[in-house]
């Protein structure tokens, strides 16, 4: 097994230790030839399955390339004969060509089947150390293992597929280190938000994540995979945190990991990932948890976002023409009042679902809320995986939620994406759970709001955007 | 692929900051198959009233800025998703080279990968230069040889990744190139299996 901790290495960042173990080859002009340990595929992947089967060629290695039915999956029936017909032709042609390459699928009727950023973690096929891509930007989620994870375009899917590797350029390394407490009732993200909303959209261009600090060890995986989930939506090629004991806790026993001596023999490896402690990095930024506070998105940009106590912002007070644009077209997309303070914006409706916040720590934090009361507004609650959907029946969260008045369906992309059919109106408001509040996201003019679970559990109960922490307060 | 070398072409503007990859193609056109062409969904929704009618304020609907191969834009752009099709769309509206002074990640390789330019030029360049096509100016060159642009008056350099760059240079295709490394590739999984075994999933059966 490689070793990182010999006293020649000169000091490495967890980025290169990882970077540096999947280099097959390096081209004169530095473009390194990396080898690929994961490939996970989903119907939007048919541009890059109709490529290779043009070269007359099959998947190079169908073991290391799982197929996973998300983006496109009805959430209200699993019967593909009742839904829209291209919908249900996006399903079975992912069926059709991982069958015609000897890929794994978890299908739509496959107990394993959920969001592939859920699904990759919760089957052990996330881990420490690993090369992963798939084509989907939120693939920066296993990052959260200490793994090399990005999303990429179809090209490059195609790319994967017939070579299991991938030509690219090295990042710059930025290191966001977070220390102490976060305010009561904040979350991880809360966390990626207010980091977003600090460096921008593309604040993080061209570079490598690496959250650290005593904040995000407290993290849960649940919470980590929400922080690295998010590093794309500030323009990270890929977030990564250290793995640690919380890390292999949670990958223990899972299917697709190694076991017993083969566990033991990957985690002594998986210990001398993380960054040594004089590593460089190309830029540091450094923030106290203390700051991180319940938030919400108002604009159309992760970047818009504000701690849920403050006000719309007022685009003719913003100096910079470029941005004060960009607030204008926000504000009035969103159909907001400059100086409107948040809470008094009333919802439409809520969505709880997505890789960022589906999983059943996420259910959990809604339910919390939800428990004993009513939402004002119709809502959906799609968890992130067919497997995290028994977990939350059993546990009676189910409940909670169709009490609530909430829908509880199916898991798949949902409302995230719209793909499926389950869709935000045109100029309907909607508080959710998921990463991306651009225009039309959610549905031709839908209005989005980007928050944690808990807070768009505040959201329905209120039937506006709501502080969480008032209901906290009243729950205890 | 078509190399890129030298473009002088009619510019066209599209001055918004974040414009996602969502805004440039909506996700509902992305299940057809790509012969079809995805010019017409380019920036479907954003260039559309509420009757679905094509909205004459709207830049790239401009008559005047017709057959446009180079697109002027703010900060931000191509961020989002990782959907190709954001590139087809562009490429087969006919554009060649985007403007901006950042892209998203994957939209900058997605971009390169099917032979269109995007130029990273510094903030102020960029203003400037949509404020000269406001004032009127049509054609603008690209050279990427020599990574500048001179739009009327003004003249700025770019920045591109030298990788792309090259890549763009002499229109290639990664997959043959990849091809001739058949042999490092199929060492490396042989060695790195007996380093990694976790990573190559060789106890799992395949009949789960
Ligand atoms: S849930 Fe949303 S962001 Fe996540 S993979 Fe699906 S569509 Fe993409």
């Amino acid at each position: 097994m490689v070793s990182h901790t010999s006293a020649s290495d000169a000091p490495k960042t967890l980025f290169d230790k990882v970077w540096d173990d999947h280099v097959v080859a390096t081209r004169e002009d530095g473009a390194a030839l990396l080898w690929i340990d994961r490939h996970f595929v989903h119907e939007g992947s048919h541009h890059a399955f109709r490529k290779i089967a043009e070269r007359g060629a099959k998947v190079a290695h169908p073991e290391l390339t799982f197929g996973v039915a998300d983006h496109y999956v009805p959430t209200r029936t699993r019967d593909l004969s009742a839904v829209d017909h291209a919908v249900a032709d996006m399903v079975a042609r992912l069926s059709d060509n991982c069958a015609a390459n000897g890929v794994r699928l978890f299908g739509l009727d496959d107990p394993r089947q959920g969001i592939v950023h859920v699904v990759g973690p919760e089957q052990g096929l996330t881990l420490p150390g690993l090369s992963m891509v798939c084509g989907d930007s939120h693939t920066s989620t296993h990052g959260a293992f200490g793994a090399l994870a990005f999303g990429i375009g179809a090209s490059e899917v195609a790319h994967v597929l017939l070579t299991q590797t991938l030509w690219q350029r090295q990042p710059k390394r930025l290191k966001i280190r977070v220390d102490g407490a976060m305010a009561p009732g904040a979350t991880a993200k809360d966390l990626a938000l207010t980091i977003i909303a600090r460096i921008g959209a593309d604040g993080a261009h061209g570079h490598a994540i690496e959250f650290a600090g005593s904040t995000v060890e407290a993290l849960s995986m649940e919470g980590r995979l929400t922080l690295c989930n998010l590093s794309i939506e500030s323009g990270g090629r890929c977030g990564m945190i250290a793995p640690d004991d919380t890390t292999f806790a949670y990958l223990a026993g899972r299917p697709f990991a190694p076991a017993g001596e083969a566990l033991e023999r990957a985690m002594s490896y998986w210990r001398t990932l993380p960054s040594d402690p004089d590593a460089a990095f190309d830029r540091e930024i450094v923030l106290d948890g203390g700051e991180v506070v319940p938030i919400v998105t108002w604009g159309i940009s992760p970047e818009d976002a504000l701690p849920v106590t403050e006000t719309v912002p007022d685009p003719n007070r913003i100096a910079d023409p470029a941005r004060a644009a960009h607030a204008r077209e926000a504000v009035g997309y969103m159909g907001l009042v400059p100086g409107q303070k948040l809470t008094d914006v009333a919802v439409d409706r809520v969505f709880i679902g997505s890789c960022t916040n589906s999983r059943i720590e996420d259910l959990r934090a809604a339910a919390a809320i939800l428990a004993g009361r009513k939402a004002r507004v119709p809502g959906l609650v799609s968890p992130g995986s067919s497997q995290i959907k028994r977990q939350a029946e059993e546990e009676g969260l189910a409940e909670i939620f169709t009490a609530a008045g909430l829908d509880w369906v199916e898991s798949g992309c949902s409302m995230c994406v719209g793909m499926n059919g389950d869709l935000v109106a045109a100029g309907e408001r909607c508080a959710s759970t998921t990463n991306r509040n651009f225009k039309g996201r959610q549905g031709k003019g839908a209005r989005t709001h980007l928050m944690s679970p808990a807070m768009v559990a505040a959201a329905a109960v209120t039937g506006h955007l709501a502080d969480v922490r008032t209901l906290l307060r009243e729950t205890v | 692929m078509r190399p890129f070398t030298r473009l002088t072409a009619l510019a066209c503007p599209l001055p918004f900051m974040g414009v996602d990859t969502d805004q440039l193609i909506p996700a509902r056109f992305m299940s057809r198959p790509r012969s079809e062409g995805y010019g017409d969904f380019l920036l479907y929704d954003r260039r559309r009233d509420d009757a679905g009618d094509l909205d004459p304020a709207f830049p790239i609907n401009d008559p005047d800025r017709a057959g446009a191969e180079i697109l002027v834009a703010q900060r931000n752009f191509g961020g989002g998703s990782s959907r190709e099709a954001a590139v087809y769309a562009l490429v087969d509206a006919g554009f060649r080279t985007v403007i901006a002074p950042t892209f998203g990640d994957i939209f900058a390789n997605n971009a390169v990968n099917n032979g269109l330019l995007p130029a990273r030029v510094p903030e102020a360049d960029g203003e400037a230069i949509l404020a000269a096509i406001a004032g009127g100016l049509r054609e603008i060159t690209v050279d990427l040889e020599t990574q500048e642009i001179t739009a009327g008056e003004i003249r700025t350099s770019f920045e591109i990744d030298p990788i792309s760059r090259k890549k763009l240079l002499n229109g290639w295709d990664d997959l043959d190139l990849t091809q001739s490394y058949a042999d490092d590739i199929a060492g490396f999984a042989k060695a790195d299996a007996a380093r990694r075994p976790f990573a190559h999933l060789v106890n799992i059966p395949r009949s789960d």
